[in-house]
């Protein structure tokens, strides 16, 4: 390669590397602001950061978004409106989300969900949305029936 | 070692090139979206959670995929255009950039329409969206940045420079469902494990991820053989190639005037 062109070269990898070191320590300080969403253990213990450090928990009345699992037999509906409340959890603690309005299709208990609300105590969220949440696996019905024993069906309330 | 590199380095090798090979990815494009599309969406099963609607992973995953593809591929060009000083490769810049904006246009769209029914909403901040948003920002801006100048040259040589440095926000898009919490599903296909799809519904969508990808390499094709022919307009290969067609076509032309006097 001819100096000329080994220059140029040289220029752009050490641009892009700083540029990428710069943009990697940018998403670095960001980290806990790109999430979208706490699960409930970061809302009642802060989030894990590694190495014993533990980040700031949510406070009451803060506008936030929490994704975890709906916990089986912990939905709860109204008879007279759209009242919903309902527990999430994702390695133990437990959070309950009250809501009201039509939940997505996606939305059963053991489903992942992700609502977006005001914390109005520790362990409670008044949800403004509610979204459904769903993993990377895809197999017809009958092969998951097999595999992970769950019936998928739409659930009557 | 590169030495069969070199011819394509002359623009009138490269037209040529780009001619010979666009029906073969027409064909192949054809033939692959096609046999894709009627597998998987009318003989792939349903999914145990998503029933029907899952279907639209077979426009989705190939147009986000090569959306990423496409601007890995243009800041290569950038780079070799750069370094190297080949104009064929800053030409292929811009060649390829309005097609990866189409392509990201279409994953951002096609991901909304799935997201609604469910999600529940047609957009939603997370990191994976937002990163290909600003894909298509940055395939915009190459584009807006190459059209900006009056000297092609120049605008070449700024749009490269774009494309390379925004190369850094490709490896964000892909791990972003990794390192951040996201509404976003995690890699179903693109990971070193075994593919978490299973398997009747993986073939026609590696037939459509290809198909999608000739249809990139055919459209490219015939945009970079249209930016050299811009380009060289006035150089002599250009002027024989198009008095060479017209001749061909005054012969033909003198020969049915011919058989209509007769």
């Amino acid at each position: 390669m001819n100096p000329r062109r080994k220059k140029r070269l040289f220029i752009i990898a050490a641009s892009i590397s700083f540029l990428g070191a710069a943009t990697g320590l940018m998403l670095y300080g960001l980290s806990q602001n790109i999430d979208l969403f706490y699960t409930p253990s970061e809302i009642l213990q802060g989030k894990d950061l590694g190495n014993g450090k533990i980040g700031a928990k949510p406070q009451i009345g803060q506008r936030l978004r929490i994704g975890g699992m709906v916990v089986e037999g912990s939905v709860v509906r109204s008879e007279h409106n759209l009242d919903v409340s309902f527990r999430l959890t994702d390695t133990g603690p437990e959070v309950t989300v009250k809501y009201t309005g039509i939940l997505p299709d996606l939305f059963r208990e053991g489903q992942g969900i992700v609502a977006q609300g005001i914390l109005i105590s520790a362990d409670t969220i008044e949800a403004t949305e509610v979204l459904a949440k769903h993993d990377e696996e895809y197999m017809p019905p009958e092969l998951a029936e097999k595999m992970k024993g769950i019936k998928h069906v739409k659930p009557e309330y | 070692m590169w030495k069969w590199l070199h011819p394509y380095a002359k623009a009138e090798t490269t037209y040529k090139l780009c001619y010979r090979l666009l029906p073969y990815f027409s064909w192949l494009a054809v033939i692959t979206l096609v046999s894709g599309s009627i597998w998987g969406l009318f003989y792939a099963p349903s999914d145990y959670q998503q029933g029907d609607s899952f279907r639209i992973i077979y426009f989705h995953v190939p147009t986000a995929i090569w959306s990423m593809g496409a601007y890995t591929s243009m800041a290569i060009c950038g780079l070799i255009g750069i370094v190297w000083q080949i104009r064929n490769a800053e030409l292929a810049v811009y060649a390829i950039a309005p097609v990866g904006a189409a392509f990201t246009f279409l994953a951002l769209i096609s991901g909304a329409i799935w997201g609604k029914p469910m999600w529940g909403a047609w957009w939603v901040w997370d990191a994976r969206l937002t990163s290909e948003l600003i894909l298509l920002f940055l395939y915009l801006g190459v584009i807006a940045l190459y059209n900006s100048f009056e000297d092609k040259r120049t605008a070449a040589r700024a749009s490269s420079i774009l494309a390379i440095v925004g190369v850094i926000n490709v490896p964000i898009i892909h791990y972003s469902v990794e390192w951040w919490n996201t509404l976003h599903q995690g890699a179903s296909i693109t990971k070193l494990d075994k593919p978490s799809i299973s398997p009747d519904m993986l073939w026609p969508l590696l037939l459509n991820i290809s198909g999608f990808l000739f249809v990139l390499a055919a459209l490219v094709c015939l945009r970079l053989a249209n930016q050299i022919l811009i380009n060289d307009a006035r150089r002599p290969w250009v002027k024989a190639m198009v008095s060479e067609k017209t001749n061909k076509a005054e012969q033909s032309k003198n020969k049915a005037t011919l058989a209509d006097k007769e």
